[in-house]
């Protein structure tokens, strides 16, 4: 009894500081979302459902959140793709530096994320290096248009989200017995088959906490968007950015966050129903 | 032609044994080849393995046969490990030659020899039943998929651990698994069984039952196993034949008894079982008898071979279990008096530290009358066919 008391006295500063920054902002915006917008910056405590309904009933919110889900889905699996191979390759080297390699995964990390954002902005764009080495070789005559696509947005989220991939994986991996391999090995696989019986499998876990990982932070991303995107790409953190900041139509912006959340919510959710949640927080306190 | 392993024939009949060998020596050479070749199952020749500059294994040979049991024993990081991976094909010799049932197997890819391994940690897929487990290696094998149930029941019941198919590995207990293992090893029909340290990661008990149990299931088999241990009570209880090494050389090979009786170098007599190593210079030696003068001052006799020369230095080898204490010394035996320095009382037995003429000695003895207690004065005597002598190079004289 004494000992359970003095374990919620420590537990305390976190409960408050999470209560504080996260729980009561929530209810806050929940409690926004009833509210009556009357014009730009102006709204009413009048309790009306006005906004869910014009969020269930309007095609043109759903549509954005079917193409931000096929975007970030497309973007999770690109990252798990071209991640599993420098992950498996970092565990398999025998070059004694380990670390040094996982520290270049994590260099990208010291530049502002933004400004990593906007250096495409010179690779991709009009006088951008692809375009301008490809005319000057005279490969073709004028510049392809390739920032502000779809394929832009998806490739700058893909070089902001692969580490957290090449992370998770990478751990995942690192908790495989190599004698297992040796094992499969001796039994009769080649190495193809024992990859296939044994190191795959068997880093799934960590494979499928990198994709919630990616799904999640893609599906929720904006600057991406804004930034490398067109008018066509803006994903669903742009509506409700155009709707606050814009419109400042507050009770709609926090309903669609809450709508953001809530879905972002039970992906995890049922993530951690079958794989557990506790295979990224070591991804993560790596 | 098949001639048994000297050791599970009645001592009677070896004469008659070794002369039907040297006669199929003698008279035919080729018969002596076909000899070799049928009974010989695993042969390494001058097999060196280096890890960049440093030498795991150095030029070893041996040979091991058909059926029998070999462990090869020694020190922690001395190449058992490393030859075991080579026969298995997990690392690749530097040079020599690996053959096994007869097939030179250098060039052989891993997946392509016919070799069961036993993991310390036993190694069992986590994500697989234990009946996925056992008929991983058939599988692989293209055995048909009755026959791999059938075998797979078989295998169970011979590690006596019927009904636990469909179980994981880790709801298995850790002696469980490591059955779970020697029957995934042995379901493929090895050419050999390699396990390597497999009893090591069990509790004491647990250890000891295996033991017995892996010596059974060998013998029911009849698989020809390499067991490494570092554990020189495993290499005693359950081996046909001893590989003693140290840094990746083999110092001796032998069956247990010539292993403990005539160690071949002052690294297994120390390594093997509790030894006294005496320094003394051969002072006279005729026909096998030498007389020692112990650099202690004392003098003793010990069974010597003629190499032994007059005015060498020797190190003398005594079992600690050949040394009498108070007791009345047969004759022709070697006598020190000496005084208790310690006693271990073990009940049934006592270990004892007794200071005799300069010298240290240990003495592990079966109680008969009564123990000895610290500072009382005994007898201490030993029969010099009990000595091995060792020359200065420390390998035993010859
Ligand atoms: N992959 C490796 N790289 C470098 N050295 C190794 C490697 N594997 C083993 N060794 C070294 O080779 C020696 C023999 O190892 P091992 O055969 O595992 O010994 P044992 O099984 O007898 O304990 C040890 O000193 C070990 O440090
Ligand atoms: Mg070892």
């Amino acid at each position: 009894m004494q000992q359970t008391r003095f374990a919620w006295y420590l537990l305390a500063p976190a409960l408050i500081l999470l209560v504080i920054l996260l729980v009561l902002p929530i209810i806050i915006m929940m409690i926004y979302t009833f509210y009556e917008f009357i014009t730009a910056g102006v709204e009413q405590a009048n309790y009306t459902a006005a906004n869910w309904r014009e969020f269930f009933t309007d095609s043109y919110y759903h549509l954005f959140l079917w193409k931000t889900a096929r975007v970030a889905a497309i973007t999770a699996i690109a990252c798990a793709l071209m991640g599993y191979v420098p992950a498996y390759f970092i565990w398999m080297t025998s070059f004694r530096h380990k670390w040094l390699l996982l520290l270049l995964l994590i260099v990208p990390f010291w530049i502002s994320f933004t400004i990593r954002t906007f250096s495409w902005i010179h690779i991709l764009g009009e006088q951008g290096a692809i375009n301008v080495t490809l005319m000057s070789i005279g490969i073709i005559d004028s510049p392809i248009q390739m920032l502000y696509t779809e394929g832009a947005v998806i490739m700058g989220m893909i070089h902001f989200l692969l580490p957290y991939m090449i992370l998770n994986v990478y751990v995942s991996l690192e908790g495989i017995d190599r004698d297992l391999l040796s094992a499969a090995r001796t039994l009769g696989c080649t190495s193809a088959q024992a990859f296939r019986e044994v190191t795959l499998p068997l880093s799934l876990p960590g494979l499928c906490a990198g994709l919630l990982l990616c799904f999640v932070l893609a599906a929720g991303s904006y600057v991406t968007p804004q930034i490398l995107g067109g008018n066509r790409d803006a994903l669903f953190g742009n509506l409700i950015y155009d709707t606050i900041m814009q419109q400042l139509n507050w009770p709609m912006g926090s309903t669609l966050s809450i709508v953001l959340f809530v879905l972002l919510g039970i992906v995890s959710a049922i993530y951690s129903r079958y794989m557990g949640l506790s295979t990224i927080f070591k991804g993560l306190s790596r | 032609m098949e001639i048994p392993h000297p050791s599970r024939v009645p001592r009677a009949t070896l004469p008659a044994l070794r002369a039907v060998e040297g006669v199929l020596a003698c008279v035919s050479k080729p018969l002596a080849c076909y000899h070799l070749m049928t009974t010989t199952a695993v042969d390494l020749k001058s097999v060196t393995l280096t890890y960049g500059p440093f030498v795991a294994v150095k030029d070893v040979d041996l040979a091991i046969e058909k059926g029998s049991f070999v462990t090869l024993l020694g020190p922690s990081g001395c190449g058992k490990t490393t030859i075991l991976r080579s026969i298995a094909g997990l690392v690749t010799p530097t040079s020599g030659e690996i053959v096994v049932a007869g097939r030179l197997i250098n060039d052989v890819p891993i997946y392509k020899r016919n070799i069961g391994l036993v993991f310390q940690n036993y190694a069992l897929f986590p994500h697989k039943t234990v009946e996925d487990n056992i008929a991983f290696g058939l599988k692989y094998r293209d055995v048909p998929r009755l026959e791999i149930a059938r075998k797979v029941k078989r295998a169970l019941d011979m590690v006596r651990l019927p009904g636990v198919e469909k179980k994981l590995p880790s709801q298995l207990s850790g002696g469980q698994q490591q059955r779970i293992a020697l029957a995934r090893a042995i379901v493929i029909e090895p050419d050999v069984l390699l396990l390597d340290e497999p009893l090591s990661a069990l509790d004491a008990n647990l250890r000891e039952e295996m033991r017995t149990e892996l010596k059974i299931i060998q013998r029911e088999v009849g698989i020809t196993t390499i067991f490494v241990t570092h554990d020189q009570e495993e290499a005693l209880a359950m081996s046909d034949r001893i590989v003693v090494m140290n840094h990746g050389l083999i110092e001796q090979n032998g069956t247990p008894e010539e292993v403990y009786r005539t160690p071949s170098s002052r690294f297994v007599a120390s390594f093997l079982g509790q030894s006294n190593l005496i320094a003394g210079t051969i002072a006279s030696n005729t026909r096998g008898k030498a007389k020692i003068t112990l650099d202690s001052g004392a003098s003793i006799d010990a069974a010597a071979p003629a190499s032994a020369k007059k005015g060498s230095k020797v190190t003398v080898v005594v079992r600690a279990q050949r040394l009498e204490v108070g007791k009345k010394a047969a004759a022709g035996s070697n006598r020190l008096q000496g005084r208790i320095a310690a006693t271990s009382y073990l009940g049934g037995t006592a270990i004892y530290i007794i200071e005799a003429e300069g010298l240290k000695l240990q003495a592990n003895t079966i109680i008969d009358t009564h123990v000895f207690r610290e500072g009382d004065a005994v007898d201490v005597s030993f029969s010099p066919g009990d000595c091995v002598l060792l020359g200065e190079d420390d390998r035993r004289l010859a």
